[in-house]
């Protein structure tokens, strides 16, 4: 099977709208078609993967903490605007320490949130063969 | 060149599904194929054989059925993704006897199937364009 | 690359996160909404540069459903549905920013 490079770009916070969780859910599933992932946080976006958040008041499901499975299913490039992250009030200790195992590196634990540039991420972009946008 | 599309929104709501209708017909127009549309997110309920819009106006599910799009073992390639289909309440024969509910509203030129589809179409089709909000 | 934009740059800030994201070769269409910012408002420097280069497209349909079509900023190009698909063929991957 040919291998692409498909990004999932998330723009929107959680539980405002479904676009989060129906994201991650087609992440977790492409995890088995082994392609190469990236997962891009911009704007709102950042603020699917920040620490600390508790959804008893609103009845929702929490799906936070499904983040920190990614990791497990090799999806281990969560790109995060830090011009998105600066102009919220935010740093990169508020995110979520999510991680994975390096195999290439006698399985040592890294982190999986990388924040970068909008320079950056714009190189990154140009990379991907998909992107699919929620 | 093969495409594929992915529709987030349902119809008349967002013009999603009509720009991404669209586009499609042109498309097909200019010699391309298309490879598979997913219905994603609200997308599914463009999929609903219920659908009674205003005479003097089109009729989004309908537009759709009618460009027949098609594998090559004649399977429809408008494809709704199960699981945002039943958390919305679009069931087509099966799912309803499964899940025990009595009726289904899948207009039958769509078909229900997983999330794999939509990574599929992206791993096999040349272009992949999503219509959101 | 080619990407979309859908909504008015004075409704969401998807074309000013597009723009913020963009390399130097991509080309941006404007689609649905989106075209408002194609239009000479107070929002036209927004694009202004990337039209000068050319790269800066909009849906004739879109335009003309919205009455705007004799607005339309200096350098726009205006394409209608078979241009859209000519526009990904060239332009690869598509990004919507939505």
């Amino acid at each position: 099977m040919a291998t692409k490079k498909f990004m999932y770009l998330n723009r929107k916070a959680s539980y405002g709208t479904v676009y989060a969780i129906e994201s991650l859910e087609v992440v977790l599933i492409a995890a088995a078609f082994e392609q190469d992932v990236s997962l891009a946080f911009i704007d709102d976006g950042v603020y699917q993967i920040v620490e600390g958040q508790n959804t008893d008041g609103i009845g929702m499901k929490n799906f936070s903490k499904t983040f920190h499975a990614l990791g497990d299913y090799d999806i281990n490039k969560l790109y995060v605007s830090a011009e998105s992250l600066e102009e919220r009030g935010l740093t990169a200790d508020d995110l979520m320490p999510l991680v994975y195992e390096d195999e290439d590196d006698d399985w040592e634990e890294k982190p999986s949130v990388k924040v970068v540039s909008n320079a950056e991420l714009s190189k990154i972009m140009s990379d991907q063969d998909v992107c699919l946008s929620f | 060149m093969k495409f594929s599309i992915q529709i987030n929104e349902g119809p008349y709501q967002h013009q999603a599904s009509d720009s991404a209708y669209q586009f499609a017909k042109a498309a097909i127009a200019a010699g391309h194929e298309i490879f598979r549309v997913f219905f994603y997110h609200d997308g599914v309920n463009n999929a609903s054989r219920f659908t009674v819009p205003p005479q003097d106006d089109r009729n989004v599910v309908n537009q759709w059925a009618e460009l027949d799009i098609k594998n090559a073992d004649g399977e429809p390639e408008l494809v709704v993704c199960v699981a945002a289909a039943l958390r919305r309440g679009m069931l087509d024969e099966s799912e309803a006897s499964k899940n025990g509910v009595e009726g289904n509203n899948i207009h039958p030129a769509f078909r229900i199937s997983g999330l794999g589809q939509l990574i599929e179409a992206g791993i096999q089709s040349d272009r992949l364009v999503v219509f959101g909000d | 690359m080619l990407h979309t934009v859908n909504k008015s740059s004075f409704e969401r800030n998807s074309l000013q996160s597009c723009l913020n994201t963009i390399d130097d070769s991509s080309v941006i269409l404007l689609i649905e909404d989106g075209v408002i910012s194609a239009a000479n408002n107070a929002n036209s420097s927004m694009l202004a540069d990337l039209a000068t280069q050319g790269r800066v497209y909009a849906l004739q349909g879109d335009v003309d459903a919205r009455g705007i079509s004799s607005k339309i900023a200096d350098n726009i190009k205006l394409v209608d549905y078979a241009g859209f698909v000519d526009l990904v063929v060239e332009h690869g991957t598509a990004v919507s920013w939505v």
